[in-house]
């Protein structure tokens, strides 16, 4: 009986996960897909602790259990309440080795109990599980640091070799595990968990910073497939299913990403190697020649103008500036000016990222231009105020072969009669690279924090 | 060979769920705008914390003497929780955003 109605609780969390998931894809029904998920995983969740019977009686340590799950909704709950919009990349990327930690336990767990009664095809998704998940545990943990600049891109000569030759080692050993029908020495068993946990690291160090999105995506699908794993195990549908579902769409959102970058997986995964020399000595040649405009001038050229295009970027969430932003488009669209938002795919931390925030400051969806109609546009704007973007709009990514970011396409605002580049600092952008856009003729500086910047230019132009 | 072929044969089912999961999942998400690409990515991050079902069952399947296995069991209900829950709201925290920046120009939102 009991058995009967929780596999209806995940028949129904599964099917649940599916609608979600489709309805996320739609901006309209995005929210309420998430509601269905969450109602779903629920159900699942509350079944498994009243319905589940393990030998034909209740789950033993109930108390234990339902006092961790009231911990982990506190932390939870609270640190995705309190994130600011700004780090939310981080955050996913915290959650995610969330999972590929629980992953990896589950499985430290299970091979203690298996060893003699389950066949091989248990021992390797349980083996399974403790890679993948300690991978993303470690990847996503690396890439939650690098997103809050606490740490920096590091690589070495050779390093996809040692890599690949990491990977070889936990292959063998899972092999010699699978072979050995259970006689295998808990040393072995630890020593492949350690050797998973270095890997997830190495494979997320060099990687730069920029492409961390699409890293935390495909860590994301890894914790999937680790959850499927964790499903076979214990023959759980709604495991078995809902990981699987978030390892392939994961996996298809990862190459969605790095196609709106117009690059290839492969190309974000080991591009960084080698190219890091070239970009700093490129860089020295260029010093120098910028010019700045003062407020007072940066209001006059937008107020007269026919028409600004503004292109938001990280600096913009950094200063939660996206409000006064709103306030000087509106304040320019009643003068007549006309105002455009250019959004880069991957401006910010992550695609939509840049979206996202504007939608918070109620800037109309109309005014937001993709990248193709707003490159299109640039060649008759007079004024282009950049806010805090650098990497994507950079020359360099069209015309410097030897440039890590060679390839991506990228807002051409050179094409404006004038560039006003808006920052806090010469210093590069995410992505470590000096930018020959802020020495070009038509480019101007405007030096400062977005926020105090903007309000400035609300009063001058209020005033014009 | 022949276990290869006796997995097959005895996991029919599972190996139907897995591969039509595999090809919704990748139905599902492929035409997805841009700008849906983070709050699905989180969403996503949520659907995979139904990892803590496994971890529920570890520790309800424990004996309440053996410790390092509670211990674990437990590390792995509270992380697991926070991977469901602070994905779920983190997903609607973003969505929230959408949501105000889509009420406004309803007329023209339909046109795209």
């Amino acid at each position: 009986m009991e058995a009967s109605i929780l596999a209806i609780c995940y028949l129904i969390g599964s099917v649940s996960f599916i609608i979600g998931l489709k309805m996320l894809s739609h901006p309209a029904k995005a929210r309420r897909g998430n509601l269905v998920s969450a109602a779903g995983m629920a159900i699942a969740i509350l079944g498994t602790l009243i319905l589940y019977r393990p030998a034909g009686h209740a789950l033993n340590n109930l108390v234990w259990i339902v006092s961790a799950i009231i911990i982990g909704t506190v932390i939870g709950a609270t640190a995705a309440r309190r994130v600011k919009m700004t780090a939310m990349p981080e955050m996913v990327s915290m959650f995610n080795g969330m999972g590929g930690l629980c992953a990896a336990l589950i499985s430290i767990v299970e091979l203690g109990r298996v060893a003699n009664d389950h066949s091989d095809m248990h021992v390797l998704s349980i083996l399974a599980g403790m890679v993948i998940g300690s991978v993303s545990f470690t990847g996503s943990m690396i890439a939650y640091g690098k997103l809050q600049g606490k740490i920096k891109d590091h690589a070495f000569k050779g390093q996809h070799l040692v890599n690949l030759f990491v990977l070889l080692l936990i292959v063998i050993i899972g092999a010699i595990i699978i072979t050995s029908n259970g006689t295998f020495s808990a040393l072995i068993f630890y020593s492949m968990l350690g050797l998973s946990v270095v890997y997830g690291i190495l494979f997320v160090l060099p990687i730069g910073g920029a492409d961390m999105p699409v890293v935390i995506s495909l860590l994301n699908s890894f914790t999937g497939i680790a959850t499927a794993c964790a499903g076979f195990l214990y023959n759980n549908q709604v495991m078995l299913t809902g990981g699987i579902l978030v390892g392939s769409a994961g996996a298809i959102l990862t190459i969605l990403m790095c196609k709106a970058m117009n690059r290839s997986l492969m190309n974000v995964l080991i591009g960084s190697f080698g190219s890091t020399g070239t970009g700093a000595v490129h860089s020295v040649t260029q010093q120098g020649s910028s010019k700045e405009i003062s407020l007072g001038d940066a209001a006059m050229v937008m107020g007269y103008a026919q028409k600004v295009l503004i292109v938001p970027g990280y600096g913009l969430a950094v200063a939660q500036a996206q409000h006064v932003c709103n306030e000087l488009g509106k304040l320019l669209q009643n003068n007549g000016v006309v105002v455009k938002y250019a959004i880069h795919p991957v401006a910010g931390r992550m695609p939509g990222h840049m979206n996202v925030l504007l939608a918070e400051a109620d800037v109309s969806y109309d005014d937001l231009l993709e990248l193709e109609s707003a490159n299109e546009e640039f060649g008759s704007t007079d004024v282009v105020l950049i806010l805090g973007a650098n990497d994507v709009v950079n020359p360099a990514a069209l015309d410097d072969p030897s440039s890590p970011i060679y390839g991506m396409p990228i807002l051409e605002v050179g094409k404006a009669k004038l560039v006003i580049v808006n920052k806090r600092s010469m210093r590069p952008g995410y992505a470590g690279i000096e930018n020959e856009l802020f020495f070009k003729p038509n480019t101007s500086m405007l030096f400062g924090d977005a926020k105090t910047v903007l309000h400035e230019l609300v009063n001058l132009v209020k005033e014009l | 060979m022949e276990t290869l072929l006796s997995f097959i044969h005895s996991n029919l089912e599972i190996l139907y769920i897995v591969i039509l999961s595999v090809f919704l999942g990748i139905e599902v998400i492929s035409r997805v705008p841009s700008v849906l690409h983070t709050p699905l990515m989180s969403g996503a991050n949520a659907i995979h914390g139904v990892i803590i079902v496994g971890s529920i069952i570890v520790m309800g399947e424990a004996s309440a003497d053996n410790f390092i296995v509670l211990a674990l069991g437990f590390l792995a209900v509270i992380v697991g929780t926070i991977n469901v829950v602070g994905g779920f709201v983190v997903t609607d925290r973003m969505l929230e955003m959408f949501k105000s920046g889509k009420e406004k120009p309803s007329k023209s939102t339909k046109v795209k």
